[in-house]
């Protein structure tokens, strides 16, 4: 569903992202792992075709994301690290105008916006503005902003981020429950969410893919939180650790 | 066209729903009515004079089209160099510091769509502007007889003076995410072609031509008399048309940069 071939990200002299590949099938919920600052952002907005890679390609239910970048984007939902909200729209509002600009039709647009609300929990609040919602809602109307068009694929971007306890167990249900038939890739700090939802595990440290697997072989003989710190570089630039040495 | 209409609506959704609508209209309208008021107020003391005077010819060249319209409507063209950045400058800069410019590049829209639906949102926004105006000129053919034609060709001019300047304050706009920066930038462009004809007279033929060609008040200044000829409305088309143009490519340079 999702095939990430050979990505390479410069900006200037900085590689943010160097050489990187890795898959996602078709319903699977695919965990994006890294530490603060090793690219996990930047490959995925590339993948949403918010900006381009300086080589590499990425295709997403077959369509280039190069060549094809509309078709592809009828298709992802994606939630960014900070929500894309219009603090002065109300949530019905702001849903109908994402739908409109998402390509669904007049006709149609209703039942959308209709679903979406109530899949995030969102039908009490639908007339009161985003900008005063709590920070758990505006996250919510994010997800629901990304899942309007009923895309094959949603692109999470640290999702329940800045959430307390009760709102991410909220947040991680409706991610599962979302899952069903899309592709799901989700970037997270958090080791025992992806535990609990990922089927498979990609970990990212400074631009570089270093481990790919899933998690059932990955947690086999350690946790996820050993694996993890076996893989990243500790203190990045002056500790020099052996890469890609996966268990 | 239905995407760029979205967008229309959402922008001019959002004048509204903030204080900006309201208080650059009444700033707006509160100066126009100031100038309208002391023009009116001096054409009555001109005419009170000369029918003193006993000056028929004199009296004969004062109308309502050359003593109130026409200034009115050039004093309204200053207020707009410095009120129309403050409409533009939030376009693109606000939604690139607030992050919705990834929803708005990453949904199936072409840089286009995005484009032509903020200017159109602007430009509904100068229609209610400029509209509410009208009020003047109604007030001048109530209690006398101003030329209609003239009258019209000088808001056609004003309205074309105040997209272009939209244009280029949509383009400023997209060159920054401070919207601070976008609005001195656009104002600092228009007062630019505001008084870029000055050294006109002193700068030879071909030069002095040229400065005055570029002049936003030359072609709006003939419009206002009530000329209307091809050349000044390609010179407005083509102000838009660039401004939108170099948009564009700012826009799509911040997708592939």
């Amino acid at each position: 569903m999702i095939e990430v071939r050979n990505l390479t990200k410069r900006f200037g002299e900085i590689v943010a992202i160097r050489d990187i590949s890795f898959t996602a099938a078709t319903g699977q919920i695919l965990g994006f792992l890294g530490p603060n600052g090793a690219g996990k952002t930047t490959t995925m907005r590339i993948i949403t075709g918010f900006m381009p890679a300086s080589s590499g390609t990425v295709k997403v239910a077959g369509y280039d994301i190069f060549e094809d970048s509309y078709e592809v984007r009828k298709r992802i939902g994606y939630l960014p690290e900070s929500p894309p909200l219009y603090f002065d729209m109300n949530v019905l509002t702001y849903l109908r105008f994402v739908g409109r600009i998402k390509g669904i039709a007049k006709a149609e647009l209703s039942d959308h916006v209709d679903r979406a609300l109530a899949q995030c929990g969102l039908v009490e609040v639908a007339g009161r503005l985003v900008g005063h919602l709590s920070k758990g809602f505006r996250q919510r109307v994010g997800l629901a902003q990304a899942l309007i068009h009923n895309p094959s694929v949603l692109v999470l971007d640290e999702p329940t981020i800045g959430l307390d306890p009760r709102q991410i167990i909220e947040i991680r249900t409706l991610i599962r429950e979302l899952a069903g038939e899309r592709t799901v890739i989700l970037s997270t700090h958090i080791l025992p969410e992806v535990a609990q939802l990922c089927e498979k595990v990609v970990i990212i440290d400074d631009g570089q893919i270093v481990v790919e697997d899933a998690l059932a072989n990955l947690t086999r003989e350690m946790s996820l939180e050993q694996v993890f710190l076996q893989n990243i570089t500790k203190d990045r630039g002056v500790v020099d650790v052996e890469e890609g040495a996966a268990p | 066209m239905r995407n760029a209409l979205a967008i229309a609506g959402k922008e001019l959704r959002s004048y509204f729903v903030s204080p900006i609508a309201y208080v650059v209209l009444t700033g707006f309208l509160l100066l126009g009515g100031w100038f309208f008021f002391n023009l009116l107020a001096r054409f009555d003391f001109l005419l009170s004079i000369y029918s003193a005077m006993r000056n028929p010819e004199a009296q004969a060249r004062l109308n309502l089209n050359d003593f109130v319209m026409a200034p009115l409507l050039h004093n309204l063209s200053v207020v707009l160099v410095i009120l129309i950045p403050v409409i533009t400058m939030r376009t693109f800069a606000e939604e690139r510091r607030t992050g919705t410019y990834e929803l708005l590049m990453t949904s199936p829209l072409s840089i286009s769509e995005i484009v032509a639906g903020k200017f159109l949102g602007v430009v509904a926004f100068l229609i209610v502007m400029l509209g509410l105006t009208g009020i003047y000129p109604l007030i001048l053919l109530m209690y006398g007889n101003p030329e209609v034609g003239v009258i019209a060709a000088g808001y056609l001019g004003l309205f074309l003076l105040a997209i272009a300047f939209a244009g280029v304050g949509l383009l400023t706009s997209s060159l920054t995410e401070n919207q601070i920066i976008a609005a001195v930038s656009c104002l600092v462009v228009l007062l630019l072609l505001y008084v870029i004809s000055w050294p006109a007279e002193t700068s030879g033929a071909v030069l002095g031509a040229i400065l005055k060609y570029l002049s936003l008040t030359e072609h709006f200044g003939e419009m206002v008399k009530g000329i209307i000829q091809t050349k000044d409305l390609v010179y407005f088309a083509s102000v838009i048309v660039l401004a939108l143009f170099l948009t564009h490519r700012s826009v799509e340079s911040v997708r592939w940069r």
